[in-house]
């Protein structure tokens, strides 16, 4: 692409993004992506995924089966070594970055490989100034986002004065601010307690609500059960499992999960035990002990 | 052996320049061979009261410490830092944070603790494969420290702590970035340790289900004070944990969940999420 045409793209880009919420999220295909790093190690090995625009999705696997690998696919970070990555049908190759930055937002599992700025405020407006955003527009983008992860009393506090939880909420904020039609969370819970993992919940939901597409890699299962609707669950590179909660926490899954290393969440077990089927969140048991 | 134990007595702490206090007035004690959750909000001063405890706060970033801090009796003021080193050993939150960005394999980087203390070569080749099987990643040992996954980082540097087979480990968050079956070995591993070494380990932990499997005591601080600590099982059932910022075991969850809801407890339900 010439200089014109990453510039074209660029405010493009900003146009959107300025309008709030109006691009439409896209559809995600992943085609027999492969991918090995430099070293040799290889983390991905034909994965063949296809997500729709507004759908929420968990990946979820072992440490090392791929999850973050597969997501910097999603925005261009990492380019598969073979197969292809398509962005409603666009080869994602063939995408300028600055494009994809405005359709997919990634927030990294370590807040430190993101963060950079003396300021909470400048740290969050980074993204959507890249977008073409200026004055109001871009204040009240960084006041939302800030807003929504919980830090606005921290607006001019140098990032490394919060604790690690925090700068990982900062994380959050900087991508929410770019208003993404895709978000991809890499481990948002981590490291939170129970009002921060509470506050991870909404921005899931609220997304959702919006229609966006929302990506998340947890190993948190009873977030994953209660917060999204699809389970991708990733084994040495692979896809070994796909589909709702109900089916992947499911007795008849649980073989492949536990071969995968991940456990099902405990109401998913005690309803099991108790015979009265699937019900991987708190209130599905209690809404099947009622019925029965 | 008298007066063994790592005892903080009346302990406060002021990170230089801040304002307020980090911890006030902290009264803990961890034995040999028991392991001390360390739980509450966050930034409540658990982090702060590892790097106390480790002697890292005051010693080398600064600060004003108050009260007292004893391992196995003697104040850790008056520790140098390699002998402190060698008596409570500190994993970081942040893995990351941890490894030496100077060796080329997960053996050396393991191996470069135990090296610096100045053991014998066959006594630092032991520990490392020691360390490497108590955190359960032996295949790990050829890889590039840099090309990790986060789990597999956070073990690296976990055995990297155990490798310096230190009386007391003080762990900031051992299992935040664990899958399942990472989160269990090394809940295993430290109740393994613990029993097997006498080391006493302090844990600061989220995962209040880990605590539950692992802990014999629970602390639970609000802003830098302790406003719950006592036999973990009934800590962790406390209902003021959630206030506090604290999300409660699953097993006690559900079942205050089930007993919001009007249905009777049983011996069975019971047994479901036992």
């Amino acid at each position: 692409m010439t200089a014109a045409g990453s510039a074209a793209a660029g405010s493009a880009a900003a146009g959107s993004a300025a309008a709030g919420s109006a691009v439409a999220a896209p559809s995600i295909e992943l085609d027999a992506v492969s991918f090995a790093y430099p070293d040799g190690t290889r983390a991905l090995s034909g994965v063949t995924l296809r997500i729709e625009p507004g759908e929420s999705v968990a990946i979820v696997g072992q440490n090392g089966s791929g999850k973050s690998t597969l997501v910097r696919h999603l925005n261009g970070l990492l380019r598969p070594t073979t197969g292809r990555v398509l962005l409603d049908g666009r080869d994602v190759r063939l995408t300028h970055v600055a494009r994809l930055a405005g359709l997919v937002g990634l927030a990294f599992q370590n807040p430190d490989r993101q963060l950079f700025a003396g300021r909470v405020s400048v740290e969050v407006a980074f993204g959507p100034r890249n977008l073409g955003l200026r004055g109001p527009a871009l204040d009240e983008r960084v006041r939302a986002a800030l807003e929504e992860v919980g830090l606005t009393a921290e607006a001019s506090t140098n990032p490394y004065d919060l604790g690690y939880s925090r700068r990982k909420l900062l994380a959050l904020a900087s991508v929410l601010a770019m208003r993404t039609p895709v978000l991809v969370l890499d481990e948002p819970t981590t490291g939170q307690d129970a009002r921060g993992v509470a506050l991870v919940r909404d921005v899931v939901s609220r997304a959702v609500g919006d229609g966006r597409t929302v990506i998340a890699i947890s190993h948190d299962m009873r977030f994953v059960a209660e917060s999204f609707r699809r389970v991708v669950v990733m084994r040495e590179g692979r896809v070994v499992l796909d589909g709702s909660p109900e089916a992947v926490f499911g007795e008849a899954a649980w073989p492949e999960l536990r071969a995968a290393y991940l456990e099902p969440p405990l109401p998913a077990v005690a309803g099991a035990r108790l015979g009265l089927g699937t019900t991987p969140t708190e209130a599905e048991l209690v809404a099947a002990l009622r019925a029965r | 052996m008298p007066g063994a134990g790592l005892v903080l007595a009346g302990v406060g702490y002021r990170y230089a320049g801040a304002s307020a206090a980090a911890l006030v007035s902290i009264d803990l004690r961890l034995e040999p061979g028991r392991v001390v959750g360390l739980a509450g909000a966050n930034e409540s001063g658990k982090s702060t009261l590892c790097l106390v405890v480790a002697g890292l706060a005051p010693g080398v970033i600064g600060g004003r410490l108050d009260g007292s801090v004893r391992v196995d009796g003697v104040e850790t003021k008056a520790m140098r830092p390699h002998e402190l080193a060698q008596r409570c050993g500190l994993l970081f939150q942040n893995a990351a944070t941890q490894l030496s960005g100077t060796t080329s394999t997960v053996f050396e980087e393991i191996a470069f603790g135990p090296c610096n203390l100045g053991l014998p070569g066959a006594e630092v080749v032991s520990r490392v494969w020691w360390a490497l099987r108590a955190a359960g990643i032996e295949p790990l040992a050829p890889r590039d420290p840099a090309r990790l996954s986060g789990g597999q980082a956070q073990l690296v540097a976990l055995a990297s702590v155990l490798a310096l087979r230190p009386g007391y480990l003080v762990l900031d968050e051992p299992t935040s970035e664990l899958d399942p079956a990472g989160t269990r070995l090394v809940a295993d591993a430290l109740a393994r340790i613990a029993r097997e070494t006498g080391a006493g380990i302090l844990v600061v932990e989220h995962k209040t289900d880990v605590l539950a499997q692992i802990a014999d005591e629970v602390v639970v601080l609000e802003r830098g004070a302790v406003a719950l600590s006592g036999p973990a099982a009934a800590t962790l059932a406390d209902p003021r944990l959630l206030a506090l910022g604290v999300e409660p075991p699953a097993a006690v969850r559900l079942e205050r969940a089930v007993r919001a809801s009007g249905i009777e407890w049983s011996q069975a339900l019971a047994e479901a999420i036992g």
